[in-house]
């Protein structure tokens, strides 16, 4: 590409009736370019701008509003929870406290029940052993009249005389029984192997063993 | 091809082998386009339309943005997007968030009045951008002018605003120069480069679509090898129309990314 510019084309561009250089202001373009930036200046800065910015204002505003909302239901909703939860620890802790209670409650009875079957079994041993007494009293009673009876049959038949004096023979029994008890008879004077000598001490024995058994059963038992 | 300028005109011939009148490369006389009067106080083409585009601009803006509310209408949401170009895109991201607000209505004019002036040279019926003439961005540049140095002096007075020039913390020997070379910058070189930037490629720009066009429409009056040649030259023109939409926007932002630049020097504690 080749450009020629003569001296002349160039005094022409710049002499040229109205047509200036390029570069040469028009002056009322120059006016005019600022009462166009003057006048739209003023519409935007009054009419335009603020419409603009108040409704970028509100919007602001009501995003903001929509979060504050947002975050009051988030804060009731956490509230909410907590009330609930404290709600659920409360009854969880009166569970607990109940559950204790009922447990208290069926060891006292179960206790209870413990001491009363003791009472009853103690009682019960009691009881039996009074009844054992009683038998064994009566059991007694009834060997010395048989052994009465006995003997003197026995003493009849080896002396051969009847004793049949009622009187004496149980004034003769009596003595002897009696003799028998304060241990005037000694097994070594009627002869070894009478069973009736050791009767004695057996007896005495006998309810020394009694009463150790006695004891003895009661706690026997108890363990 | 060869461009040859004649003294006898302004007027070349290059078809001129083929017989024909000749071919007339558009020079800088197509922008000189007085409508009433003549000389030195002619009303021209480019004031009237520059007025129509401040009352276009006007209705358009006040109607979009008059029922302004929370939930943008159609037109209130093309309104906030181009004015969010302005507002955030350029005055906020410049300036900061601190101070922005104030400036956004001079920004936001003067990217609206250029634009659409810009894009006056692409779009029938105007077909000539405004700014193509040196006056209207001289204007516009005096304004940011006189605008940053106010607010300059204003925040630091006088005195405080020529120190401000200097950056802190410089050698003793060197301030003068740096004074000088900022000094140049603020006054000289910025209005300068600021005015000049926008003329330049809107008088370029004009120019070049202009002379496809044209030699296009020569070629189809020539014989069938010159009328061949008019297709690329068309396809030529549309080509330059479509980078020209470009350009033109990007000088509109260009302009009021400089401004809102040099408003946000005039207001920064330092460098």
């Amino acid at each position: 590409m080749q450009f020629t510019a003569t001296p002349s084309t160039v005094v022409s561009l710049a002499t040229a009736e109205g047509a200036k250089m390029p570069l040469i202001p028009h002056i009322p373009e120059l006016i005019f370019g600022l009462v166009m930036i003057g006048v739209l200046y003023w519409v935007v800065s009054t009419k335009v701008v603020p419409n603009l910015e108040k409704a970028y204002e509100e919007r602001r505003a009501a995003i903001e509003g929509g979060m504050e909302q947002a975050e009051e239901a988030q804060a009731q909703a956490q509230a909410a929870l907590q009330q609930y939860e404290a709600q659920l620890h409360e009854a969880r802790t009166e569970a607990n406290a109940i559950r204790e209670e009922a447990r208290a409650e069926g060891a006292s009875i179960v206790t209870e029940m413990r001491e009363r079957a003791q009472a009853e079994s103690s009682r019960i041993t009691e009881s039996a052993k009074r009844q054992i007494e009683a038998e064994r009293q009566q059991a007694s009673v009834q060997l010395r009249s048989e052994v009465g009876a006995l003997s003197t049959t026995l003493a009849s038949r080896i002396v051969g005389e009847s004793l049949e004096d009622e009187v004496r023979q149980k004034g003769m029994i009596d003595r002897f029984l009696a003799e028998l008890e304060s241990g005037a008879v000694r097994p070594e004077k009627v002869g070894a192997g009478a069973p009736v000598t050791t009767d004695a001490p057996r007896s005495e024995k006998a309810e020394q063993g009694q009463l150790d058994l006695g004891t003895d059963g009661t706690a026997g038992r108890d363990a | 091809m060869i461009l040859t300028a004649l003294a006898a005109g302004t007027t070349t011939a290059v078809g001129a082998a083929e017989g024909g009148e000749g071919f007339e490369t558009p020079t800088p006389d197509i922008f000189w386009l007085p409508l009433i009067g003549e000389g030195n106080w002619a009303i021209t083409e480019q004031m009237v339309w520059g007025g129509v585009s401040v009352v276009l601009l006007s209705v358009v803006m006040v109607a979009l943005s008059k029922k302004a509310a929370i939930v943008p209408s159609k037109g209130q949401f093309f309104m906030e997007n181009f004015y969010n170009l302005a507002r955030n895109g350029i005055a906020r991201d410049m300036i900061g968030t601190k101070h922005f607000l104030k400036f956004v209505p001079l920004l936001f004019s003067l990217f609206s009045l250029i634009l659409l002036n810009n894009w006056f040279g692409i779009l029938p019926p105007v077909m000539n951008p405004t700014f193509g003439r040196i006056g209207f961005p001289i204007a516009l540049t005096l304004v940011v002018y006189v605008v940053y140095h106010w607010i300059g002096i204003k925040k630091m007075g006088v005195g405080g605003y020529f120190k401000h020039l200097v950056p802190p913390g410089l050698p003793g020997w060197i301030k003068p120069a740096i004074f000088v070379l900022e000094f140049i910058t603020y006054f000289i070189t910025r209005p300068l480069t600021l005015a000049l930037r926008l003329f330049g490629n809107m008088f370029a720009g004009h120019m070049l679509i202009v002379l496809f066009v044209s030699a296009g429409a020569f070629f189809l009056t020539q014989g069938i090898a010159f009328k061949l040649l008019s297709v690329p030259t068309f396809i030529m023109a549309a080509a330059m129309f479509v980078f020209e939409a470009l350009v033109q926007f990007l000088q509109a932002y260009v302009f009021t990314l400089l401004a809102a630049s040099y408003i946000a020097g005039a207001l920064a504690d330092d460098h």
